[in-house]
């Protein structure tokens, strides 16, 4: 056997990558300055509001929208009939403006522009639409059922073969796994096998959507808008609006929180369509209750989950279906879900099934490791269900069965270097898994795993010509990136922090570049911007070189310095980024870097959570008492906002454990649109989030970064149930584990017992 | 139904502005004076990114009508540094990264000032329950409760 590769990342010592200095943009944030979605205004600006159904299914046979138009102030409307058929983008067309039927409550019918906010919404009661209301499904195991009504008459579901003949709201099956589950299962000694369930949750984010487009007679556009991702917003936009790419430039303002959700377009094609209709710019914000109705919180999710183990504490088998309704189109994050479920075990024998369901809902987006959560929820459940069952303290069993490098994953792929058992050694050994527990209280573990990602990326790095430098990146900065980059910058460079700038650029001033997801800021625009920073080096290098009149390989960077690379080379004073910028002009012109890929690489990351909590047995409530989260972050760039990743993934975990939840009538229509009746976590309901940093470097990464932004949620939910199990004896199946379903399962145990 | 002229004082500037019957003290910060750094998350009074301070008095601005400002004393984030000096909440919010996207940032510093204004020395319950009508979607809330603990801390210490 080879020597396993050293990872040269582990040997370098960095001087500012690491440290904790104050975010570039942070002043603009503390003083009410910066401007996000809505924070912007046009002269000659209109107000756009949108016409919502009130069914969560009908068909519309017309739209009379004369007596609105006829309003003083209206200035236009569009319906379905401003919008020509678009086959690359058919469901987000048809997510943005309903065509013949509305498939959810909330599902845009039409949008006016008026004068002022208040004549917009006047004139929206005035459209007269005739419905022919259908029977719904919000349920996604309803929705599966053989009755159910059908959402699309087209959905023939892919996966399964041969292909059924009808249709049916099951839009795919997906299969992953190896080996010979019944097998394994003959051979195990304990077996547990359980059933789940899991509400939508909305990823919260405070600022609702916003956006303000302008278009102009020659059919030039631009918009400005809080996404995370508005080279994807562009090219959506322009095609539904039959525009060149070129003519249409996307600015991304400051965003107020997206997780997932910011993603998408729901406002901006409606904007700008009544922008070229009216030819002012139109301003539009969503209010609440429009973004739990009709954005895309992430999916609910129904599923069988079911685990043997010898006992001795090895996994023998592993095998679970996963049912996730995504809205009312194809797309939930089943198969994610499917493929993430096990991802944390080396398994012989491993099967998951996954149905990609349709109901009437608004069509869920993104959300933090999209599909895993919920998966997690599931299996992380079970397992420590095994462990508690074989005798086996949960953190060994999870050792005990741990992927690791060179294990082929419960989804294909072999894992390179990952982290998982450096979290579990870090839970072992932390002095919250020993504290002592009072009465009603009780301790649960979760381990979750997200792949991350890279995705085009696309980087320029400019030298003034003082020595200062411009990072100009493509990627929306959601939670203090700009301070990461500027580090790897200054890192790479050999300049103070302070010295380089990175600001967001528009999509005309850099080549696309994917939106911020995936968790691929930190990794896919850092390692750019590391490369981007070795270019310019080298072009210094080069500089330096002409004006020694020596080889440009004899001269090397060192410390902020081009400098003759030995003695050979020559006795020349090293040259600062400054000395040369400052000359640029008389030794070819400015200087400055670039970086464009599609970097392979991403590191994937393992967290395991550590909750106590405290359950009242009168009232069922449950209190988050103490709360650790280790995860591998490959490198902490600024360490501050890695921490704050991990609290913040634990924390809306905590949420979707405990409170948060779509709730739905009979009547198909959401009842807590919202923050007062859809509760996130507020912060009397916590307590400190403590947090451990395990830093085993990415191979794919110059500095050894993995992405940090979503593993933090996935396993929260499985250790509060898990805490709750042990503390009250009950183990809860069903998110969210509310009062009075905790209190109900704590009923039923004392009246079997 | 005609505008109603009102006079305040915002900041500590004499103000006046023309504003509708129904229009909220939020909207006219933000549509009428230019005032951005107060945010709508929600309007109802659930979130306190809309938070200002009436008379010394924290209030949501989504639910105040503009027309109520009249002859009283408004308080906003853009008023909270003084002249170049950020207010001590502010380079703590900065030094511990008690931000993440921001949006909800001013909100919790307006609230967080009148806080200290009332309560030099608060334990960390007592920052949880006051900062409890303020949603942060981004951090889990840790660093801001830091953040506010580490400014009483140093103030006192001043
Ligand atoms: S906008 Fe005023 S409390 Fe949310
Ligand atoms: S920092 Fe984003 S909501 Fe608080």
């Amino acid at each position: 056997m080879l020597d396993k590769p050293k990872d040269a990342v582990l040997d370098r010592e960095f001087k500012v990558v690491g440290s904790r200095p104050v975010r570039p943009d942070g002043v603009d944030k503390v003083t009410g300055r910066a401007k996000f979605g809505a924070d912007v205004s046009a002269p000659g600006m209109l107000i756009g509001k949108v016409l919502r159904s009130p069914h969560p299914h009908a068909r519309i046979h017309s739209i009379d929208i004369h007596a609105a138009l006829a309003v003083p102030g209206v200035k236009a409307i569009v319906t379905r009939d401003d919008f020509a058929e678009n086959k690359k983008h058919k469901d987000v067309l048809c997510n943005i403006m309903a065509r013949d039927k509305a498939l959810y409550e909330g599902h845009a019918v039409a949008a006016i522009a008026a004068t002022t906010g208040a004549i917009a919404r006047k004139a929206l009661k005035l459209i007269k639409i005739d419905y022919d209301i259908l029977p719904h499904v919000t349920d996604v195991d309803e929705a599966m059922a053989d009755d159910a009504p059908i959402l699309h008459d087209t959905m023939i579901t892919r996966g399964v073969d041969p292909a059924p003949e009808k249709p049916s709201n099951v839009a795919q099956r997906f299969d992953f796994g190896h080996g010979d589950v019944e097998d394994g299962f003959a051979k195990a000694d304990v077996i547990i096998e359980r059933s789940f369930k899991t509400e939508a949750a909305h990823q919260g984010y405070i600022e609702p959507h916003a956006c303000l487009a302008s278009v102009t007679e020659d059919g030039h556009g631009e918009l400005w808008c809080c996404t995370q991702g508005h080279y994807a917003v562009r090219d959506v936009c322009a095609s539904l609006l039959g525009m060149e790419v070129s003519k249409l430039r996307v600015t991304a303002s400051e965003i107020g929180g997206g997780f997932g959700g910011k993603t998408t377009v729901f406002l901006e094609p409606l904007a700008l369509m009544m922008s070229r209709k009216t030819g002012r710019p139109i301003k539009m914000v969503m209010d609440r209750d429009e973004v739990f109705r009709a954005s895309g919180p992430t999916a609910s999710t129904s599923s069988w989950v079911k685990v043997g183990a010898t006992k001795d504490g090895k996994i023998t088998a592993a095998s679970a279906e996963f049912r996730y309704q995504g809205g009312a189109f194809k797309g939930s994050p089943v198969q994610f879900g499917a493929m993430c479920a096990f991802a944390c075990y080396a398994l012989e024998n491993v099967k998951t099934v996954g149905f990609d369901v349709v109901t009437n809902r608004p069509k869920q987006a993104a959300y933090r490791a999209p599909g895993a959560p919920m998966a997690a929820f599931a299996v992380e459940s079970v397992i420590e269900e095994l462990a508690i069952k074989l005798g086996i303290d949960p953190v060994e069993f999870r050792l005990k069965n741990a992927a690791a490098e060179g294990d082929t994953s419960s989804y294909g792929p072999k894992f390179p270097r990952i982290g998982l058992v450096e979290t579990l050694e870090a839970a072992k050994a932390h002095e919250h898994y020993s504290a002592p527990l009072g009465p009603n209280q009780g301790r649960g573990i979760g381990s979750g795993y997200w792949f991350n990602f890279g995705g085009a990326t696309s980087v320029s790095l400019n030298v003034h010509p003082d020595g200062t430098v411009a990072l100009v990146v493509g990627t929306p900065d959601i939670g203090g990136s700009r301070a990461s980059m500027n580090l790897m910058a200054a890192e790479e460079l050999g300049i103070p922090y302070d010295k380089v700038n990175t600001i967001v650029a528009d999509t005309a001033s850099l080549g696309f570049n994917e939106t911020s997801h995936g968790s691929r800021v930190t990794f896919a625009s850092g390692l750019a911007t590391i490369e981007a920073a070795r270019n310019a080096k080298n072009e210094c290098c080069a500089r330096a070189a002409m004006i020694w009149e020596i080889e440009p390989d004899a001269v090397t960077w060192e410390d902020g310095c081009a400098k003759p690379a030995g003695a050979n080379a020559g006795n020349f004073e090293p040259m600062t980024l400054a000395d040369i910028a400052k000359i640029a002009e008389k030794t070819g012109g400015p200087i400055s870097g670039h970086f464009e890929k599609n970097p392979a690489g991403a590191g994937a990351s393992f967290a395991t959570h550590m909750v106590d909590v405290e359950v009242d047995p009168d009232t069922g409530r449950v209190e988050i008492l103490r709360f650790t989260v280790i995860q591998d972050a490959g490198k902490a760039i600024h360490p501050s906002y890695v921490e704050g990743q991990f609290q913040g993934g634990a924390v809306q975990g905590v949420g979707w454990a405990l409170n948060e939840e779509y709730i739905y009538g009979a009547d198909g229509k959401m009842q807590n649109p919202g923050f007062l009746d859809y509760r996130i976590p507020v912060c009397s309901d916590l307590p400190m989030i403590d947090t451990v940093i395990v830093e085993v470097p990415n191979p794919g990464h110059p500095y050894g970064v993995r992405g940090v932004g979503e593993t933090g949620i996935v396993p929260p939910m499985a250790a509060i149930a898990n805490a709750i199990s042990a503390a009250a004896g009950v183990r809860m199946t069903e998110l969210p584990m509310s009062p009075p379903k905790v209190l109900k399962a704590i009923d039923d145990a004392n009246g079997s017992a | 139904m005609s505008q109603i002229h009102v006079s305040t004082t915002i900041n500590g500037d004499p103000v006046e502005y023309l504003c509708e019957p129904d229009e909220t003290l939020l909207d006219v910060l933000r549509d009428r004076l230019g005032l951005t750094g107060s945010k709508e998350g929600c309007g109802s009074g659930d979130c306190g990114a809309c938070s200002v301070t009436v008379d010394g008095r924290l209030v949501c601005s989504c639910l105040m009508l503009g027309a109520e400002a009249d002859g009283k004393q408004v308080g906003t984030i853009e008023g909270l540094a003084e002249g170049e000096n950020l207010h001590p909440l502010q380079r703590k919010f900065l030094e511990h990264a008690a931000l993440q996207c921001g949006v909800c940032t001013p909100g919790f510093l307006v609230a967080a000032k009148s806080l200290l204004e009332r309560n030099s020395d608060p334990t960390e319950t007592e920052v949880r329950y006051w900062l409890a009508g303020n949603l942060c979607r981004c951090t889990g809330y840790d660093k801001i409760v830091r953040a506010v603990l580490d400014t009483a801390h140093d103030m006192k210490g001043a």
